[in-house]
């Protein structure tokens, strides 16, 4: 017997599956909403990803393609961890080319290749309430969404841009979902907010705190903001050492004893990409 | 030229064969078998079965080997496991009145019927080391009593016969089970103990220490702590009837705590309870006495605003398998993360400098 027959093919039994696939529709039909749902206890900690996991078990069909990305890179341990995870249990296809996955599911990052429809992205959420750390109540904060009672997001904004001058929040930059719903987009870096209103279907899973939510294909995704402090997505301002990308995520690097450093790209398949297509970076040569 | 960490995968595969090579230790020392875990481990196997919530001693001492003795891993290895099982009914409520008891003491009365029974107890060894026990001395055998046919009635039921004690109504409502539904708030109290029950032994003892220490203090006396064995019934749909299937062993903890009376109500006493799988009496108190607290508002108590009164916080923290995963996940790679906090504050920085070079100026 292979390892793929000892378990329901995915891992979840088939009533769990059926009962995250109805969180997940409710999720779609209600856009940043965060549906509580019955997590499960899977053979991974709590806090690695288990939230995504259990999504793309639920979603995942024999016929899919699967890429696990952690910081942007297929090759990152907890990645590859989730990705053998899958060919144990799912026996599905595993790729590390995005435009070939049609279930991507990701920690930290958005791919820089747009996703187009057919598509699914899948995030790893840790805290899926974006006023958690205003208010740690979840009574309280459930009670906050329902009223559409954000003021208190407006003020912590505000505040930072009185101390420091600008939004000092670099990652898992809230947005509000379709004029209604702030939501936390898991912590990928800000600069990738913008790519949420995208072609794919967005879902995400918090496994420890229990809770789904989506985004369908289109949804207009807003990063808060002030009219007279608008939203930037900021990266390094370098271009890739590798491919010489100017317009990807860069991932700081340290070279040597002397604090030495490099830019290259964080999505390890992109830069790829680029440099079998002959773009070279400063450092890129052979 | 540079080229990126690559070879997670096999880095991966190499440490959990060290892992493995770990675990076994030096292979000139004998090694354990599950069955010695089980025999001579006990109290951790109990700890283990009552924090993974699975009834299963042989299980629970391969999880504490697998997991090289850390019992927090072997919970989660139990967890991981329970979860893939099959659902097949619910039992009967079990009878802890009719307890197999090996433990029984109370210490409200000086005597009650069924008497006071020590049983297996650390509570009055003298913590010295036994250096006999390193040198593998022969232990002598235990002197055995009659069995005890008695019957041995709840503490708690003597003083609820005189109205004295806050009464418990029966009920046939089938009890929330967290493990298949989200957590939600308010919890009620079957909800509230079931989460004690799987709550990490140290954090609901913290809970419980903070209340003896005057945060939310409920003036609590072990009105009753027995440990041993109950039957486990199960009504099988074909029979019609219910059928024993098993036996499992538990400590019960009652609190009696002092109150002094409301507006509505007489003085009188009330109870906290507490349960769990194996000889775990440190847990079973503890969970009593954080029950206790958290019942403020169905027995009219103020909110002292104390940390194990407050269900929320006490049921969304107890949970070590939640707590160390979420802890532990900090090692994982968060760079993309700290880069775009390292931009930020560098830029921060740069704004701040130029400012005050301009004040400078000025």
């Amino acid at each position: 017997m292979t390892e793929t027959e000892q378990y329901n093919f995915a891992y979840l039994d088939e009533q769990t599956k059926r009962m995250i696939r109805r969180t997940l529709l409710k999720a779609l039909a209600i856009p940043g909403y965060q549906v509580p749902f019955a997590s499960r206890e899977m053979p991974m900690p709590y806090g690695w990803g288990t939230g995504g996991v259990q999504v793309t078990a639920a979603v995942l069909t024999p016929a899919d393609s699967l890429k696990v990305i952690d910081q942007g890179a297929d090759d990152t341990t907890n990645a590859v961890s989730i990705r053998k995870f899958f060919e144990k249990t799912a026996g599905v296809a595993t790729t590390t080319r995005t435009g070939e996955a049609s279930v991507i599911q990701t920690r930290h990052r958005i791919p820089e290749a747009p996703l187009g429809e057919g598509q699914i992205l899948v995030y790893q959420v840790p805290i899926p309430e974006p006023l958690r750390f205003l208010e740690p109540r979840e009574t309280e904060t459930r009670k906050m969404h329902a009223l559409e009672e954000y003021g208190l997001m407006h003020v912590k904004l505000y505040e930072d841009i009185a101390r420091h001058g600008e939004i000092a929040t670099a990652y898992a930059y809230p947005v509000r979902v379709e004029g209604r719903y702030v939501m936390d987009p898991s912590p990928i870096p800000k600069f990738d907010n913008p790519k949420m209103e995208m072609a794919a279907i967005q879902l995400f899973g918090a496994g420890r705190e229990q809770r789904i939510y989506a985004l369908p294909p289109y949804s207009r995704v807003v990063s808060l903001d002030f009219e007279d402090h608008p939203f930037e997505a900021t990266k390094a301002d370098h271009p890739c050492a590798l491919c010489g990308a100017e317009g990807s995520y860069l991932d700081e690097v340290i070279v040597d004893d002397a604090g030495g450093r490099m830019f290259v790209c964080s999505d390890t398949d992109f830069c790829a990409g680029r440099r079998a297509a002959g773009h070279v970076g400063k450092e890129g040569g052979a | 030229m540079y080229v990126a960490v690559k070879g997670g995968e096999r880095a991966i595969d190499n440490a959990h064969a060290w892992l493995a090579e770990e675990r076994r230790g030096d292979p000139s020392v004998a090694e354990l078998s599950v069955a010695q875990i089980r025999e001579q481990l006990a109290l951790a196997v109990n700890r283990v079965m009552a924090e993974g919530s699975l009834y299963d001693p042989d299980l629970a001492a391969l999880a504490i080997k697998q997991a090289r003795g850390d019992l927090i891993e072997a919970i989660f290895l139990i967890r991981a496991y329970r979860t893939t099982l099959p659902r097949l009914g619910a039992s009967e409520p079990v009878d802890t009145g009719a307890m197999a008891c090996d433990r029984r003491i109370s210490a409200t009365f000086k005597d009650a019927p069924g008497g006071q029974v020590l049983g297996p107890t650390f509570d009055y060894t003298h913590r010295l080391l036994d250096f006999m026990l390193a040198a593998g001395a022969e232990i002598a055998e235990a002197p055995q009593a009659e069995p005890r046919t008695a019957p041995m009635p709840r503490i708690t039921d003597f003083l609820d016969r005189d109205g004295l004690i806050q009464p418990e109504a029966p009920s046939d409502e089938v009890p929330p089970d967290l493990t298949r539904a989200p957590l939600d708030f308010p919890a009620n109290r079957a909800l509230r103990l079931q989460s004690l029950a799987r709550g990490d032994e140290g954090f609901v003892l913290g809970m419980a220490y903070s209340t003896q220490r005057g945060y939310g203090r409920n003036h609590p006396f072990v009105g009753e702590l027995r440990v041993g064995c109950v039957a486990v019934e199960m009504e099988i749909p074909e029979l019609g009837f219910a059928v024993e299937i098993g036996e499992v062993v538990l400590t019960e903890c009652e609190t009696v705590n002092q109150f002094a009376g409301s507006k509505t109500e007489p003085p009188q006493f009330t109870r906290g309870y507490g349960l769990a799988f194996g000889h775990s009496e440190r847990k079973a108190i503890s969970m009593a006495l954080v029950d206790r607290a958290l019942r403020w508002e169905e027995l009219g108590e103020d909110d002292m605003g104390a940390p194990a009164q407050d269900a929320e916080f006490v049921l969304s923290h107890a949970d070590n398998i939640q707590a160390s995963g979420f802890l532990e996940h900090i090692k994982l790679p968060h760079y993309v993360d700290f880069q775009s906090e390292l931009e930020l504050v560098r830029r921060i920085r740069a704004e701040a400098a130029e400012a005050g070079t301009r004040e400078a100026a000025e």
